[in-house]
């Protein structure tokens, strides 16, 4: 991938340089609610970009990515509310928790097809909703507070909003690297080419199965670690956070920014979040404007934000 | 005894609403191969407009007689407009699309009606209960909510089955390329069939409004219980949605009222108490990922694909 | 369209379309945040404004706007400004516009907060920040013990107060046997707790019901009905108060087994309810009719504004606002000095619409429990009516795990 100065790349170049500068604009105004809104941002990015591996490049249309932001979170949570509160402990479990179920559910359901994989996604994200919410030892349908953010023995303070913040933009820098080295494997190859014509990839001899399960569990494992930084950012977990919209959420910013391009889900995030909050400050029926929005951006727009910038070269 | 009978009777009445929900969806899947999301806003705005019109009129058949056609007409409306663009297209653009009417119409309502959600009451006569068995009184309305739902069955049952619109629309759940070689207007058919399945879809929102609620939002949690019925049943199969309509009112009904005590014979009471209302509300999911795994295309496969 | 502008310039009229919506985005963000610097006392008001429970935040919004008016819009000197925020009744939705009015807004107070699991969410920013939060309403047992703090107080109840006052006046009424309803939160889990701590009789089932979504408790009669109990206690506030009463009644229980009732049937859910709540006893700490001037006054003011009465959850936050005027004129405008206010309010030296009333260790009153019904007023009207005093100078049976003094 050769970088040449198209507007797309001037975005990239742009949106990242004031990723990075954020914490200065805030540190000169004062404006922590800036902060914390961007960590939020940042975070679902990673969501997003954890979705767009598989739905973008493999074509796998998961309507219940969002409980894997749930599972992370209640990892999290429960451990926290249980007294471990070291992050050596817990981000592990959160990856070894969020993998597993990717693996139960990815085996279960990469076995069907269109709607009907929809449809087995939804119901275990359902199922999985349903089991957070009945556990009234941790707050059932109320949520859980989390009292104590993660402890890294001193490595590095979460409870510090700046030191938290780029710690979820290491982490979206960490999941756009391995995104592109992915995408650019056999691996991804073969999910890419599972998605246009599973049976081809099959007669040539790739086990897609296995190839897709693989690309199904890391996403949930990725999507996984950003619930945990979701639940260290929002101190607070809640079944809500997997319920069907979020999940429908996720894919609206992927779709926003541009599915199957690798810095799309970020400008989804971005665009739909900054929309949604300076469009509340305006009217609080931001969601008329919103609708229509979504309906014409599928209509007109397939490339989403990162498609509209694009210049010429793909046609 | 007398207890789980009228249980049943429960779960029959909720299934039988999610029938009329499930009906308009399969339908417009079957037909359109489309995943409408937004068959919960029609369900929202049926309940809104027999609120508005029973308020108006003063009277509560009326009210709900023209609800049914308001929701007609904003269905055909909305396909017209919106949907028919999105046929062909994959299942996606359907989810991303018809989402993004959700948000606009649970906005459109909150402009229109406030946020405050509305009331629907019932004329005294229906207000009342009856004796079924001895000892049992049951509400009136419960029991008209029942036998509408069963005509609504019936009556689909005798359109789809014996006129020529419902052999056209058999035809197009099983090969829709044919139908429109025959030369059949399919566009018409289209806007017919969703106008359809929108009425149906605004009946179940304002059959349950006395009951239950008029509120924004009210179609989201049993859209996608209404999705799982139409999936067990097969898409497009009117008769598969009906029967797993009453499977899955009938499992939520006695799940949600008897687990509790069961789980209580094999568990610490501690655990029961945790366990069951989760269990309870996955059981419909369970039932789908079963069968799906059993049968791939649901009980009643309607097309010959 | 592409045939009138070039590919290459039409995207670039995009790109810069996407990024000046953003740029500007962002600074409106930004612009808002700067503007009002001048002292004033901010308030941050956090209630539900939008669902089916948007009566009860109007409600309270409602009262609060008529205790300002009385205070002239000023406490100590100061002006006051207001900012509302709607929960939409979600943990995850109250915290994050707690946040927002703590981080953004800057605010020296923060009132309201119907629904127990929305304040416990909320709970954390707003005590971390050292900011202070007077609840009006939800009273989670959570808040009294363990979790209480000196930058919290309730200008309302513990959960479990008024249940428990209930417990005693089934236990007068000689009621033996109990079946016990409410929704599945934090508050519903409460209540039922609270009622079973003073009910002397046997409670023959319990029913938890999801909430708030599920509307539809015919299930739940139905096994109500089966059990055979002397009475049967609900608590379904707001608009599912009025669904529970209709189908209490749809299935032929009204007349059969007796209903006694907490925050089903108020001044909000009475219109809504008509005849079905006639006879049917609740309790309260405050009711409409009690006889002392502060609570006169709103009254009178209410009706006069509104054409309706006030409800119990307008009342609590008629005191919110006059507990933090206390505070604010004690320091006489001086909002830094948290330790003042504080000392101010833990005296509840103000003239409460319940009448006089005293705060405990962990910031809960101490006060009357009043038996209510329903009746008609003058005009016809469905209003509410003290019946007897319950309980004197009640207080919470968690503040002994609170570790403030």
């Amino acid at each position: 991938m050769n970088v040449s100065l198209d507007w797309r790349n001037i975005a990239v170049i742009v949106v990242l340089a004031v990723l990075v500068a954020l914490p200065l604009y805030v540190a000169v105004t004062g404006d922590r609610f800036m902060l914390t809104l961007f960590t939020r941002i940042i975070i679902l990015a990673l969501a997003a970009m954890s979705l767009n591996l598989i739905l973008g490049y493999g074509g796998m249309m998961s309507l219940g990515h969002a409980a894997y932001l749930g599972i992370g979170g209640y990892a999290v949570g429960i451990l926290a509310h249980d007294g471990i509160t070291s992050g050596f402990v817990q981000w592990p479990i959160v990856i070894a928790v969020s993998a597993l179920f990717a693996l139960v559910v990815g085996s279960m359901c990469l076995r069907t097809r269109g709607v009907y994989f929809i449809m087995l996604t939804l119901a275990f994200a359902q199922m999985a909703y349903y089991i957070v919410a009945g556990l009234a030892r941790y707050g059932g349908d109320d949520g859980l507070t989390i009292y104590k953010r993660s402890q890294f023995a001193g490595l590095i303070d979460l409870s510090n909003k700046v030191q938290f913040y780029y710690l979820c933009l290491a982490f979206l820098f960490g999941g756009l690297y391995l995104s592109r080295r992915l995408i650019n494997s056999r691996f991804g190859m073969v999910i890419q080419g599972s998605r246009s014509n599973d049976r081809r990839m099959q007669a040539i001899g790739f086990p897609t199965f296995r190839y897709r399960l693989a690309g199904f569990v890391i996403a949930g494992t990725m999507c996984g670690l950003a619930g945990a930084l979701l639940a260290n950012h929002t101190e607070f977990v809640s079944p809500a956070m997997m319920y069907w919209t979020r999940s429908v959420d996720l894919m609206v910013m992927v779709i926003l920014g541009g599915m199957g391009s690798l810095f799309g889900p970020l400008f989804g995030a971005i665009a739909l979040l900054v929309f949604e909050e300076a469009l509340s400050q305006v009217t609080e029926y931001w969601q008329i404007i919103l609708g229509p929005l979504l309906l014409l951006v599928v209509l007109f727009a397939r490339g989403g934000i990162a498609g509209l910038l694009t210049s010429g070269r793909h046609g | 005894m007398l207890l789980f009978l009228e249980q049943c009777l429960n779960g029959l009445q909720f299934g039988l609403l999610l029938f009329l929900l499930a009906a308009g969806l399969t339908l417009v899947f079957g037909i359109m191969d489309m995943v409408n999301l937004a068959h919960g806003s029609l369900y929202m705005l049926g309940a809104y407009f027999a609120a508005t019109f029973a308020a108006l009129t003063g009277s509560f058949v009326l009210g709900a007689l023209l609800a049914l056609i308001a929701t007609l007409l904003v269905g055909m409306a909305v396909e017209l407009i919106a949907l028919r663009r999105l046929y062909g297209r994959d299942h996606l653009d359907h989810v991303l699309g018809t989402f993004g009417l959700i948000l606009f119409f649970n906005e459109l309502v909150r402009l229109i009606w406030g946020p405050a959600g509305m009331n629907l009451g019932l004329p005294p006569s229906l207000n009342t209960f009856v004796e079924i068995l001895p000892g049992v009184p049951y509400p009136t309305y419960r029991l008209v909510i029942i036998a509408v739902a069963l005509l609504v069955a019936l009556f689909l049952y005798v359109v789809v089955m014996r006129t020529r619109i419902g052999m056209l629309i058999r035809a197009g759940a099983s090969n829709r390329e044919m139908v429109g070689a025959l030369g059949i207007n399919i566009k018409l058919l289209y806007t017919f069939v969703f106008g359809l399945g929108a009425a149906l879809a605004g009946l179940a929102g304002l059959l349950q409004a006395p009951i239950l609620t008029v509120q924004i939002g009210m179609g989201e949690n049993i859209l996608i219980v209404a999705f799982v019925v139409v999936v067990i049943g097969g898409i497009g199969s009117i008769r598969g949605a009906f029967i797993a309509a009453i499977i899955v009112g009938l499992i939520d009904t006695l799940g949600r009222s008897f687990l509790p005590d069961l789980l209580r014979l094999m568990l610490s009471k501690e655990a029961a108490a945790t366990a069951a209302p989760a269990l309870s509300s996955m059981l419909i999911y369970l039932l789908m990922a079963i069968i799906l795994v059993l049968r791939p295309e649901g009980l009643f496969p309607a097309s010959g694909k | 369209m592409k045939k009138i502008l070039p590919g290459l310039f039409r995207r670039g009229l995009f790109a810069l379309a996407g990024v000046a919506i953003s740029a500007g985005a962002i600074l409106a963000l930004a612009a808002g945040q700067i503007a009002a610097q001048q002292k004033t006392v901010k308030i941050g008001f956090v209630s539900t404004f939008s669902g089916p429970t948007a009566v009860i935040g109007n409600d309270m919004r409602n009262s609060f706007e008529l205790a300002l008016d009385h205070l002239g819009r000023k406490m100590g000197g100061l002006p006051v400004e207001v900012i509302y925020e709607d929960d939409q009744q979600k943990p995850e939705v109250g915290k994050q516009k707690t946040e927002k009015l703590i981080q953004s807004d800057k605010v020296d107070f923060v009132v309201g907060y119907i629904w127990s699991n929305v304040l416990l969410a909320s709970l954390k920013p707003v005590i971390d920040s050292k900011t202070f939060l007077i609840s009006s309403n939800a009273g989670p047992h959570q808040i009294a013990g363990e979790l209480c703090s000196p930058f919290f107080f309730s200008s309302s109840w513990q959960n479990d107060q008024t249940p428990q006052a209930m417990g005693h006046y089934m236990n007068q009424k000689g009621v033996k046997t109990l079946f016990l309803l409410g929704p599945n939160y934090t508050a519903g889990k409460d209540m039922l707790a609270g009622v079973a701590a003073t009910f002397k009789g046997k409670v023959i089932g319990e029913e938890l019901t999801k909430w708030p979504d599920q509307l539809d408790f015919s299930a739940e009669l139905s096994k109500a009905r089966a059990a055979k109990p002397d009475a049967i206690f609900v608590f379904y506030p707001g608009a599912a108060g009025v669904q529970f009463l209709t189908q209490y009644a749809q299935a032929g229980l009204k007349g059969k087994i007796p209903l006694y009732t907490v925050f089903t049937i108020d001044s909000l859910s009475l219109p809504r309810q008509g005849d079905l709540a006639l006879g049917v006893p609740g309790v309260q700490q405050w009711v409409n009719d009690l006889p002392n001037a502060a609570n006169k006054k709103y009254v009178a003011d209410f009706k006069a504004k509104h054409k309706a009465y006030p409800s119990f959850y307008g009342a609590q936050t008629y005191d919110a606002a006059n507990l933090i005027n206390s505070a604010v004129v004690a320091v006489k405008g001086d909002l830094s000095n948290k330790d003042a206010m504080r000392d101010e309010m833990r005296k509840a030296n103000y003239a409460s619409v319940r009448g006089p009333y005293k705060y405990g260790n962990n910031h809960f009153p101490i006060q009357n429990f009043y038996l209510q019904d329903v009746v008609k007023d003058s005009e016809g009207m469905l209003t509410l009516k003290t019946v007897a005093t319950i309980v004197e100078n009640n207080r919470d049976r968690f503040h002994n795990e609170c570790p403030m003094k």
